[in-house]
């Protein structure tokens, strides 16, 4: 028998129909894995597996059975057995998934003795247990800290140990690692890995990243809009897929081992690289001052020139947000140079020429304002007064970024993600910058929109002669845009050179371990990887110890 | 790592003591959350009581006239403002002030001396009585008062809260809603006039309220002030209500909730320990400010129900300007608000302790 058996599932909320007549099985033990893009009704089939639409207003038809239990048929109290007991979900962003009021030890005691009926003391060690089982390093103790005392990757950890508690025969993780760095995310993956080997568990996983999943399943549905566009084993779907979407899906994917296919190409601009546009020696920035003084950025030389595009890469914490904020001048560094064009930086303030694209473009525009307002912005500021020129200027700058320059009345709520973005860089473009900083401006979309921005800040970049620095987590998105790259780490530049030698030939040991911890699109591959990561096996104690050492500084 | 531990601590604590100033002093951690919080309050109150004796010294009417009576002669008149050291500039008058609180202070009174002990706030224009003392007669009535009320208020005004938003959109919610902004909108005057009348008139149920200290009589201190406390929490609930509805609709909708749903725990158990302590955070700095501000404020329902408490004695005092009662009242308002708040900050902490962090 079928661990789950999902037949003609459809769900509804109001108008919007998120899932449409899905239907697929998992037998026990096996991985399955449900890929698909923002809004492809992915999430809403996970959530259905555990009946967690009931009371909801939503409309769900179809028959769902998990473990023998039809989920729509099921009584409370069979539900709730079937919550965590015969599957067990792990969610996205393991801060907010864990109350913080509460110590870890005790969130999972609590669900263990809501199945097991076991006594406190039993269920306390029960969470110790399974703490120590999926790696948090002196469980016993650590079972008493509160959420924020984790780092993000033991708090994941945390969240799997929640879900192996009861010992269920399905795991569900909804997207686990999209809010992690790239070798946490590694961890975690070999962690599921095995996991499973050793439980048994089949697992169903959701996650956007088709990486991701290429790592960890034996089978994929590819989703879109509500639908299942294709299916099959991972390897044969990924590497042969039939789908049209899957195939734009995949083509849109940037490879970090590739070759520099990207849209943009911007390897070989025309004219090739200009002059300086801007040169930092020595930059440093600390925050804080006596004994929680930290410098966020720890000394970084770089030169950035007309044309070309400085890609900044590193995980959180590095310090590359803060370069960038530096180099626009929001940020006063506390020491070093800063040159612009040649000329230094002299007091506070904006430099004129130099603009930013921010990450999150929902909350990067002012929702009250129209979209052909908020381009305006920076052309008022300067002090153009001139109506209608303005007005001229934005629709050309709509037309350029590729919205309809019809569209200058409108609010952001009615733009996607992606043309969003489109109105940020707009923005950034209307004063002629000469440099642009993107901080992480396509990690909010999905990859083929992320294809999309890309490729349009290279063309522009083409056309009008930018230098780009652009500031991302993502290496092979990095890799796809930059002409030349520099790696971060605790606020200093460990690597830098043209992203060929950096990728090709990377010489810092914390490079090739970032290079090595992305997931590969090829699930032979994954697999020789993964045996690597576990011959080198100290990646789960690194994590513990940074932990460790944020909590010595609380 | 356990071997280092102790030696690096040390060096933190010498380190801290070193470069860290004041708030390194009182250290991190959360004796030291305790301790900033604690000093914060004083200097609050010493920034008060400042500020009122500013405010008076400006205040129009002549107060050695107002004091000595209407028919006074101009060598009386003189003689009392001589005599109360009005002539003095303000400064002088106030560092005299903060002496009597910090060492005490005498006073002549003709014929000897009257001793008036450490936390001093000066002796009334009126009655020559001694302020600290008047005022520590009438805490315990507005004291029993406010603590009543709030257990009440919060008992309601939560309950209510938790109920309307566990059932959402349901009968239960309207009714509750409803029930609960009928009560606001209604002056304590009318519901504490009507609840006697009906209460202790019509059904005779109860006495007609009168303060019995609560050392005498416990049983009859507390049905003596049931009306009082109960016209008092009928009026405060709603708001209570209001804000405990919408904090728990707020953390209902969190991801732990969520997370707690996907694992089987019961509902009543999701809303009665996970979303409810979410939710509390805001109703207690509510509860702190309002419980501090009845010792000024429950003016009406003293009046009312012929309590001796704080606010009638304001009242009195201002409309003769007895300049140490008022001040001295005020800094005792000041006092319970800036304690219930510190009160209330300390309990969030040991809640949640990302509060001590930042």
């Amino acid at each position: 028998m079928s661990l789950v058996r999902v037949e003609d599932l459809s769900v509804g909320f109001g108008a919007v129909r998120a899932v449409d007549s899905v239907s697929f099985t998992l037998a026990p033990g096996a991985a399955l894995g449900l890929v698909g893009e923002s809004g492809s009704g992915k999430s809403t089939v996970a959530a259905a597996l555990l009946g967690l639409h009931r009371d909801t207003g939503a409309r769900v038809t179809g028959s769902v059975r998990v473990g023998g239990v039809d989920v729509a048929a099921a009584g409370d109290d069979e539900l709730r057995r079937l919550r965590g007991g015969v599957a067990a979900m792990v969610f996205q962003d393991p801060l907010s998934a864990l109350d913080p009021y509460f110590a870890v030890g005790d969130q999972i005691a609590e669900v263990y003795r809501a199945h097991s009926g076991a006594s406190r003391r039993a269920a306390r060690a029960r969470a110790v247990d399974v703490l120590g089982r999926v790696g948090i390093p002196d469980a016993a103790r650590r079972a008493r800290s509160r959420p924020h005392e984790f780092s993000g990757g033991m708090r994941q950890r945390a969240l799997i140990a929640m879900a192996l508690a009861c010992e269920p025969d399905l795991l569900i993780a909804d997207e686990p690692t999209t809010a992690l760095d790239v070798t946490v995310q590694a961890q975690i993956l070999d962690l599921l890995h095995a996991l499973r080997e050793e439980t048994g568990m089949g697992l169903l996983l959701v996650t956007h990243d088709v990486g991701v999943a290429a790592e960890s399943v034996d089978d994929v549905l590819v989703m879109r809009d509500g639908r299942v566009v294709e299916r099959g084993g991972v390897a044969q779907v990924l590497g042969a897929p039939r789908d049209a979407y899957t195939r734009e899906l995949l083509s849109a994917v940037p490879r970090v081992d590739g070759v520099r296919g990207g849209p943009s190409g911007s390897g070989d601009v025309e004219g090739a690289v200009g002059d300086v546009v801007v040169e930092a020696e020595g930059l440093r920035r600390v925050f804080g001052r006596g004994r929680r003084a930290f410098a966020a950025v720890d000394g970084v030389s770089l030169t950035v020139r007309a044309g070309e595009t400085l890609g900044v890469v590193g995980e959180s914490g590095s310090g590359k947000t803060t370069l960038g904020r530096m180099l626009v001048g929001l940020l006063e560094p506390t020491s070093g140079k800063l040159r612009h064009g040649g000329a230094e930086k002299s007091g506070k303030g904006v430099v004129p020429g130099v603009q930013m694209v921010f990450q999150d473009p929902v909350s990067s525009l002012n929702p009250r304002r129209s979209v052909g307002e908020s381009i305006a912005d920076p052309l008022r500021a300067r002090g153009d007064r001139d109506e209608d020129a303005i007005r001229a200027r934005v629709r050309d700058l709509m037309a350029r970024v590729g919205l309809d320059p019809a569209h200058y009345g409108r609010y952001p709520h009615e733009f996607s993600g992606g043309q969003r973005q489109r109105v940020g860089i707009a923005r950034a473009l209307a004063a002629n910058p000469r440099l642009i900083v993107c901080d992480e401006p396509v990690s909010a979309l999905d990859v083929t929109t992320q294809a999309q921005v890309t490729a349009l800040l290279a063309e522009l970049q083409r056309e009008l002669g930018l230098a780009l620095v652009f500031v991302a987590h993502d290496l092979a998105v990095v890799r796809q845009v930059s002409d030349r790259v520099a790696v971060m780490r605790n606020g200093r530049i460990v690597e830098q050179g043209t992203v060929d030698e950096v990728y090709g030939s990377p010489q810092d040991p914390y490079t090739r371990q970032l290079l090595a911890a992305v997931p590969a699109l090829d699930p032979a591959v994954a697999a020789e990887r993964r045996a690597a990561r576990a011959a080198g096996a100290h990646a789960v104690r690194e994590d513990g110890g940074a932990a460790g050492k944020e909590l010595a500084a609380a | 790592m356990t071997t280092t531990a102790p030696v690096a601590v040390k060096s933190r604590a010498l380190d801290r003591a070193l470069t860290g100033g004041l708030g390194g002093l009182l250290g991190g951690g959360f004796t030291g959350f305790v301790l900033r919080r604690v000093l914060g309050a004083v200097v609050t109150l010493f920034v008060l009581s400042a500020v009122i004796y500013a405010v008076f010294y400006v205040a129009p009417g002549d107060v050695a006239q107002i004091t000595c009576g209407p028919r006074c002669s101009p060598a009386q008149v003189q003689q009392v403002s001589e005599q109360l050291k009005l002539d003095d500039p303000i400064y002088v008058r106030y560092l005299d002030f903060l002496r009597g609180v910090l060492v005490g202070q005498d006073y002549s009174t003709g014929t000897g001396v009257l001793h008036c002990d450490a936390p001093c706030l000066g002796l009334s224009y009126r009655t020559d009585q001694q302020v600290t003392e008047l005022i520590l007669n009438k805490v315990p009535v507005t004291g029993s008062l406010a603590i009543g009320a709030m257990v009440l208020w919060l008992i309601l005004g939560v309950g209510t809260g938790v109920l309307s938003a566990w059932r959402r959109g349901r009968l239960t919610e309207r009714v509750l809603t409803a029930v609960t902004l009928a009560g606001t909108a209604t002056p304590v005057f009318v519901i504490g006039l009507l609840l006697m009348i009906l209460v202790c008139g019509r059904l005779q149920w109860l006495p007609f309220p009168q303060y019995v200290p609560f050392t005498d009589d416990p049983q009859q201190w507390a049905w003596n002030l049931l009306l009082p406390w109960v016209s008092l929490a009928l009026i405060e609930a709603a708001k209570y209500a209001r804000l405990t509805r919408s904090s728990m609709l707020e953390t209902l909708a969190e991801d732990h909730v969520r997370t707690f749903r996907a694992y089987g725990i019961r509902e009543r158990s999701i809303v009665g320990r996970h979303a409810l302590r979410g939710a509390l955070a805001p109703v207690v700095a509510l509860s702190a400010n309002d419980f501090g501000s009845m010792f000024g404020g429950a003016l009406l329902t003293e009046t009312l129900f012929g309590l001796p408490g704080l606010g009638r004695e304001l009242v009195q005092a201002v409309r003769v300007v007895d300049l140490p009662v008022v001040v001295g009242m005020v800094l005792v308002t000041g006092f319970f608000v800036v304690l219930a708040n510190a009160v209330a900050d300390v309990l969030y902490a040991v809640a949640d302790r990302r509060v001590v962090l930042s």
